[in-house]
């Protein structure tokens, strides 16, 4: 091993390989069928139940916890893709502690709920893992829909219209299909290629063509989907990263949050992942606690997250702040960037204090930091989109946009927040409401 | 601190927690561990007649039923009486009881139902010391076939004659062990009294088929791809045992018959329940199985514990105290009215109570947008349903309606006088109706 924690600049193999495949282990293991059984035992069956109320993709969640308690997480797994075909990926990212867990009566009761996220992951580990796909095509409509964009939204939508009957092509501007989910989250979400091994599952539903390398604006046209195809729907999340609008922001070291986490997914070998000895992460959102706790756990010495407002204006839920402050990451609250110096390469960050409602305090501190990741957002790009609305492509409930014949989901659209289990819910939505009015 | 020391039949034990006879008795080293673990005292392991022992099978003996995190409800087995020639048990218990003399030992005994056989044995015993007989009449799987255990306590006229046998052949105390495998318990708790005999244990296990092997359709325990229905015994069975011993105990003609209450008892609540619906003293095996000898330790500090609570300073002190409060339904106050309320601070909204209410009861409980469950009293027939449903302890209680105060489900006033169902107008057989 060449490089240590201490290791000037930014550098690879910080750590050795034995530590590094230890930090990026499965975050919560999967339960073992025992352990299923206890946690599923704790629930109490409710009436009209609140989970439920609270999952944005309206899964059974009583009725799949019972199927585990009586030893059928096969009809528990069926139970939770009947509503939401992506549950696996959701029982590894749902911030479950702001929606199904939150509202559990236990939860209330006892400051304990049951573990609704871990139990899916039980039921939908156990058909996807054995390689089962629950469902079956309905007789072909000859119909031709065409999904652009291969993340949560557009593979929702590409396999319910499937299931319906209908040919699907799903286009996307990377290599891999996946989005977010294989690109964007944390490597110990979703190991052992996890998203990967989801969209493979998902497509053997059939009737599902999946061309990579290609999108709208390179490739693709709105108007020659439009032609090409009965119907369009639009998963194209958002493309582009906000600037931090501070002097220094060009130089070398001073990267997009965005770039980090997907190179990092797609990494065969993690020890030759480059990492800064002085890290800092600009934003709040669950973009930058993924950047600053992977930075930390590739070896950089010091990880500071900072963000402009307080900690309970953070769009990362308490656990995962917990989680990065418990990898040693320091979160530094109601601080701005202000400048970023350094000589070719970023040697520090100057950043200043800011009240609640943003106004500056005057009060500056430099972080020395070898490399920056910015993490403050991210913004729809595309020209000759349908109707915007708040800078996202605008829709109604059923997922139309302002162009007769183009749907749209997921974080490209407005409405819901931006989690992977929304976009899942509104590419389903939609894709009912495309074969209703295919149907017609 | 309540003295717990127990005398039953004469017998005297440090408490009144006593081993059944079962496979935790069946040899000295068991027994001699379960005496230092502080058990009053041991049934021994069923003693068959002279001769080549019983055989029993070399497949699983035991059947299970579990609840969360495998805990167990209900245990079955198909184990016979102890397959180890009696002269090596009368020799280890003659040993034992020299060690532990303030322990009680009992002979738990099954011979066929042959006069000679019992008169024959029984002095024989007799002479390791032993501080009394139980009679083995419950065994329902394996000895009933030949025509022993239950097959004898089925019949009243069989427990009579081996009771008397028994009597006739020894001075010691004499237990006749029930099977609860029949219709009316007071048959045979009455026979065993006719007979002579000093007291009865109940219950001995029931008969049962645990669970189903779907793979290999055979009953279990299975062996070699088939099942045998087995005595089925723990937590599970408790509820029956306690009916049964409160009918024994309720009876006039058998009040005075000592009872030694067995069935399920696991904790010294348990125990504490069996002594007030009439036990004199108890029989533990399906607890000491489960979880070791040690648990004794819990039964004897909880029983001092609440004892001392209440005053009580012997366990004679409450032997029967519920008894009197045991009646026949057509006894009870039809005039004593309550009605469910459910406490908003304690309610988690879990909907339990209104789910089972609205589907399965009387449709009592209204629930509102937000999750408000309140009870609509001219609705409510007090069934008790959602209390018992509901997964927070107190959090649904049962309110008594004061005298004079209106049940709104009625339409009338809550009555002052004590009235059941003998006397009710609605009964045609009622004595108040002329």
């Amino acid at each position: 091993m060449s490089n240590t924690p201490f290791s000037n600049g930014i550098q690879a193999a910080r750590l050795d390989s034995v530590e590094l495949t230890e930090n990026f282990g499965d975050l919560h293991p999967r339960f073992d069928d025992h352990e299923a059984l206890v946690a599923s035992d704790r629930c109490y069956f409710c009436h009209d139940a609140p989970c439920m109320t609270a999952c944005p993709t309206d899964i059974d969640i009583p009725l799949f916890i019972r199927q585990i308690a009586t030893g059928t997480p096969e009809a528990a797994a069926k139970t939770i893709f009947d509503q939401n075909i992506l549950g696996g990926m959701c029982a590894r990212v749902c911030p479950t502690e702001t929606l199904c867990e939150q509202v559990c009566v236990r939860e209330t009761a006892e400051g304990n709920p049951v573990e609704i996220g871990r139990l899916q992951r039980y039921a939908t580990d156990k058909l996807v893992d054995a390689g089962q796909h629950p469902f079956e095509r309905a007789a072909s409509t000859g119909k031709k829909i065409a999904v652009v964009g291969a993340g949560p939204a557009g593979l929702s939508a590409a396999h319910r219209l499937a299931m319906h009957g209908h040919d699907i092509t799903v286009y996307d501007a990377r290599a891999k299909a996946g989005g977010l989910n294989e690109f964007g989250i944390a490597a110990y979400k979703s190991v052992e290629s996890f998203a990967e091994r989801e969209v493979d599952w998902l497509l053997k539903i059939g009737g599902i063509t999946v061309e990579t390398g290609k999108k709208l604006g390179d490739g693709l046209s709105l108007e020659g989907l439009k032609t090409e195809f009965d119907a369009v729907f639009l998963g194209i999340g958002l493309g582009g990263v906000n600037a931090l609008g501070v002097d220094g922001e060009d130089k070398d070291g001073v990267d997009d949050a965005v770039d980090f986490i997907a190179e990092l997914r797609q990494a065969d070998d993690l020890s030759k992942m480059a990492i800064g000895r002085d890290v800092v992460v600009i934003g709040g959102g669950m973009t930058a606690v993924d950047a600053a706790v992977q930075a930390k756990l590739l070896g950089a010495l010091n990880v500071s997250l900072v963000y402009r407002r307080g900690k309970d204006r953070m769009n990362a839920s308490e656990f995962e702040q917990d989680l990065a402050a418990s990898k040693g990451v320091r979160i530094i609250t109601n601080a701005s960037p202000k400048g970023v110096i350094g000589n070719g390469a970023v040697r520090e960050i100057e950043l200043e204090y800011t009240d609640n409602d943003l106004k500056p305090t005057g009060q500056t501190v430099r972080l020395q930091a070898d490399q920056v990741f910015k993490a403050i957002g991210q913004t729809l790009e595309g020209e000759g989109l349908p109707a915007l609305e708040w800078g996202k492509i605008k829709v109604d409930d059923s997922g139309r946009t302002s162009v007769d014949g183009i749907w749209a989901g997921g974080d490209c659209a407005t409405g819901g927040d931006d989690l992977t289990v929304t976009a899942v819910a509104e590419g389903r939505d939609a894709a009912e409401d495309i074969h209703a009015k295919l149907s017609a | 601190m309540a003295n717990l020391e127990s005398e039953f039949v004469g017998i005297k034990s440090p408490n009144p927690f006593w081993l059944a006879s079962a496979p935790p008795t069946d040899k000295e080293y068991n027994v001699r561990r379960a005496f230092e673990a502080g058990w009053g005292g041991v049934v021994w392991k069923t003693l068959g007649a002279e001769g080549p022992p019983v055989v029993n099978v070399n497949g699983p003996r035991y059947g299970a039923i579990h609840g969360a995190d495998r805990r167990l409800l209900g245990l079955n087995n198909i184990e016979l009486i102890t397959d180890r020639p009696l002269e090596v048990n009368l020799e280890e218990m003659a040993r034992v009881k020299r060690d532990y003399p303030d322990h009680a030992l009992i002979a738990s005994v099954m011979v066929p139902c042959e006069e000679d056989e019992w008169k024959r044995i029984l002095p024989m015993i007799a002479e390791t010391g032993c501080d009394g007989f139980e009679l083995n009449f419950g065994c329902p799987h394996g000895m009933a076939e030949r025509g022993m255990g239950a097959a004898v306590g089925q019949v009243p006229e069989y427990i009579e004659m081996v009771s008397r046998w028994c009597k006739e052949a020894t001075d010691l105390p004499v237990i006749v062990k029930l099977t609860p495998n029949i219709t009316n318990i007071l048959h045979p708790a009455e026979a065993a009294l006719r007979g002579g005999a000093d007291a009865v244990s109940l219950i001995n296990t029931i008969n049962s088929i645990t669970t189903v092997n779907l793979d290999a359709m055979s009953p279990e325990p299975m062996i070699d791809g088939k099942g045998t229905h087995g005595g089925y015994c723990g937590p599970a069975v408790k509820p029956i045992a306690l009916n049964m011993v409160a009918e024994i105990a309720r009876n006039p003609e058998t009040a005075k018959l000592p009872i030694s209450g067995i069935g399920g008892i696991t904790t010294w609540r348990d125990a504490a329940e069996f002594i007030a619906l009439g036990a004199g003293n108890v029989q533990v095996c399906t607890a000491a199985m489960t979880y070791g000898f040690k648990i004794v330790q819990e039964m004897i500090s909880g029983l001092s514990q609440w004892m001392d609570e209440k005053g009580y300073e012997s366990t004679a002190d409450f032997v029967g105290m519920a008894t009197p409060n045991v009646t026949d339904w057509q006894y009870l106050n039809l005039n004593h009215i309550t009605k469910a309320e459910i406490n908003q601070d304690d309610c988690i909204s879990c909907g339990r109570c209104y789910a089972a209410c609205e589907d399965t009861s009387h449709q009592a409980i209204e629930m509102s947008e937000d999750r408000v469950f309140t009870v609509k009293d001219d609705e409510c027939v007090a069934c008790n349903l959602c209390v018992n449903v509901c997964p927070v302890e107190n959090c649904i209680t049962m309110r008594t309606l004061e005298t004079g105060e209106l049940d709104e489900r009625t339409g009338k006033p809550v009555e002052a006088d004590y009235g059941n169902w003998t006397a009710h107008p609605n009964n045609p057989m009622s004595t108040a109706a002329e």
